[in-house]
């Protein structure tokens, strides 16, 4: 818990790492920052990589594999980068009850990958959620953040395959 | 018990009080709504015992899940010695197809803090972490803006409204693991590490965050503190049933007419909530379940629609309150796959650290493909049965405890669609493999 009084230099001059180091400031660089400070990294950069992780150990005076650890076990960090769009399907219970897995294993052939993978051009990433708490509308895909309900797989795939012919 | 009742019990609004009637981003049209006014009258009028009296005495229950005295806990953290004492709002609510506390967050987030103020001056508490789901970014972002008004107005912060009493929020954000609602996981997950649940005792109540007295709430706990204060612990005492007092805040989805977010008091009726107020089974199709407590709860079937709702009741039925999601299923579903979806879900949110839940909820699925693929013997669903109760007793945490839940409460009430799956090679439902296998045979 002893704040250091040297920050550590960033990886690179790329100025998103301010933000990083900002996070890490306002918590005093102290070792329960570990959290917000990967999703400060994942906001900034989209993804978690090895570079980021040693850069946060250094800073908070961790040992890297609790960086890792806690990285590795919180399904929202992203250690990947992602395709330029995204598309998330609900898998939530109202979602599953009203046909999710149908539109996901549709969807899955419409973009030939698989859930937590990215088509090979690096255009779209297909995810799953748990609950978009937006059970009402289920079932729920959410496009590039924006949640659309009572998805059908034909309107989605129309936009995915949009999407997949631009490079 | 013959009573007679209208056919539409109108909602009784506490926690959703004046709803859509003010912008919840202006902190002075919550004043205009009688928003504060507890805060001030507790923070000059009443000592913290008094407030922990009138909690205790209005018979608030934790909204979280488990249905915890509210006022028997704030006694606890406020007798455990140790300082500082830290506050927590637990607003992960991960319970898929659950969505009340993000309503909550979003539509009311002065009430919310209000109610955490209001709990750690009775408390003791000094500092208080806001912990919210991060695929809930308008809450998360309404939330801070609320926290920022509130310290203008000199309602958080230092000497607030001009009394020796002091307090700070911060938001955290969860990031993606269930099993961070469990309060210790929760704890850990503030404190920047895995989210891994511990052994109770001791409770966060002794040892909780950065190990102090530590006071977890849920967001609708918190929500209903300030209409408590307001109109007193007698008024709410006379809203519900004998041991479960107030509203409930349910979100009701799946296959019903009317979906969405309703508030009824305790002990409202199934049939009340899924057809008076949800309007019943669309398509012309039959009502055959719901389901409450998420993945810790139960299927409760038609039998028991007129079953008033509270705590203790769905318990006898093999369910849970949990945080109030309640999922309506028609007769297109099977209730072996929703079983089965349920343990992909514990399985999936398994944290690892004990071997009961590690392991057996992956064996339970297994067993539970087995059946829907019409690949399993009478011998598959008697080790099952075993798995459920040696997972439910020797797991560490609520989500191993409870992991067996939807399996025992859908063998309970349908055991015949497993039998059916078993023996006769068939979905009843016609939603599982064994049946398009037995289709395509007929078809060659
Ligand atoms: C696996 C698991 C998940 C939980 N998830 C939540 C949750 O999302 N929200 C919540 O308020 N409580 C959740 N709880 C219950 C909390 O541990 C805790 O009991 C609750 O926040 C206490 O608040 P209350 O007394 O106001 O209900 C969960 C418990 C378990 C075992
Ligand atoms: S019961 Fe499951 S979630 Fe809980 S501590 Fe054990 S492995 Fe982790
Ligand atoms: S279950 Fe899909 S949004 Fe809640």
């Amino acid at each position: 818990m002893q704040p250091i009084s040297t920050k550590p230099a960033p990886p690179s001059d790329d100025k998103r790492w301010r933000i990083v180091t900002a996070t890490m400031r306002r918590h005093g660089f102290r070792p329960d920052a570990l959290v917000e400070t990967l999703h400060s990294v994942q906001e900034a950069f989209g993804y978690i990589d090895d570079v980021a992780m040693r850069f946060i150990a250094r800073g908070l005076q961790l040992p890297p594999s609790r960086v890792y650890g806690a990285a590795t076990f919180y399904n929202y960090f992203m250690l990947k980068p992602q395709g330029e769009h995204t598309c998330v399907v609900c898998l939530g219970t109202a979602c599953y009850i009203k046909g999710a897995s149908d539109l996901l294993a549709q969807l899955e052939a419409v973009t030939g990958v698989k859930p937590g993978e990215t088509t090979p051009d690096k255009q779209v990433s297909l995810l799953t959620a748990r609950c978009m708490g937006a059970c009402g509308l289920a079932p729920v895909a959410v496009l590039d953040g924006e949640v659309h309900g009572t998805a059908d797989a034909k309107s989605v795939s129309a936009k995915l395959e949009e999407w997949m012919r631009h490079d | 018990m013959i009573e007679e009742r209208p056919l539409f019990i109108p909602e009784q609004n506490i926690v959703l009080e004046h709803n859509g009637d003010i912008d919840p981003e202006v902190l002075e049209d919550y004043s205009k709504i009688e928003g504060f006014t507890a805060l001030n009258h507790v923070l000059t009028e009443m000592t913290p015992p008094e407030v922990i009296d009138q909690v205790s005495r209005s018979g608030l229950r934790g909204r979280g899940g488990a249905g915890y005295p509210t006022g028997l806990k704030w006694q606890t953290v406020a007798k455990a010695p140790g300082t500082p004492k830290y506050i927590i709002c637990n607003g992960d609510e991960g319970d898929p197809g659950a969505f009340m506390d993000r309503n909550v967050m979003e539509a009311y987030p002065f009430k919310v803090l209000e109610g955490m103020t209001i709990a750690a001056y009775a408390i003791g508490a000094s500092q208080g972490f806001l912990y919210v789901r991060a695929e809930y970014p308008l809450a998360v972002q309404r939330l801070k803006n609320a926290i920022r008004q509130m310290e203008k107005h000199n309602l958080l912060g230092k000497n607030i409204a001009g009394t020796p009493f002091s307090f700070d929020v911060d938001v955290r954000l969860g990031a993606g693991a269930f099993v961070c609602g469990e309060e210790t996981a929760l704890i850990a997950s503030i404190e920047g590490r895995r989210g891994n649940p511990r052994p109770r005792p001791p409770y966060p109540a002794e040892r909780g965050l950065f190990g102090c007295p530590t006071l977890i709430n849920n967001v609708e706990t918190f929500a209903n503190i300030a209409p408590l204060l307001r109109k007193g612990a007698e008024w709410f005492a006379s809203i519900g049933t004998e041991k479960s007092k107030g509203t409930k805040v349910f979100a009701l989805s799946g296959r019903i007419a009317r979906a969405g977010l309703i508030e009824v008091p305790m002990g409202t009726t199934l049939r009340e909530i899924v057809f008076d107020i949800g309007g019943g089974i669309p398509d012309g199709k039959a009502f055959k379940a719901v389901q409450t407590g998420g993945p810790s709860g139960g299927c409760i079937p038609s039998d028991y629609l007129d079953m008033p709702v509270d705590y203790e009741s769905l318990l006898k039925l093999g369910s849970f309150m949990g945080s109030g999601g309640m999922i309506v299923m028609d007769e297109t579903s099977c209730m072996v796959d929703v079983a089965r979806y349920f343990m992909e879900f514990c399985m999936s949110e398994s944290c690892g650290k004990c071997v009961p839940c590690r392991v057996g909820t992956a064996q339970m699925y297994q067993l539970l493909t087995k059946i829907v693929n019409g690949d399993a013997t009478l011998n598959d669903l008697a080790l099952l049965e075993s798995l459920c109760d040696l997972v439910r007793n020797t797991s560490l945490c609520g989500l191993g405890q409870g992991a067996p839940n939807p399996v025992l409460s859908t063998l309970r009430y349908f055991r015949d669609e497993y039998i059916a799956h078993i023996v006769d090679k068939r979905c009843p439902a016609g939603v599982c493999p064994v049946h398009k296998r037995e289709h395509q045979e007929v078809n060659a």
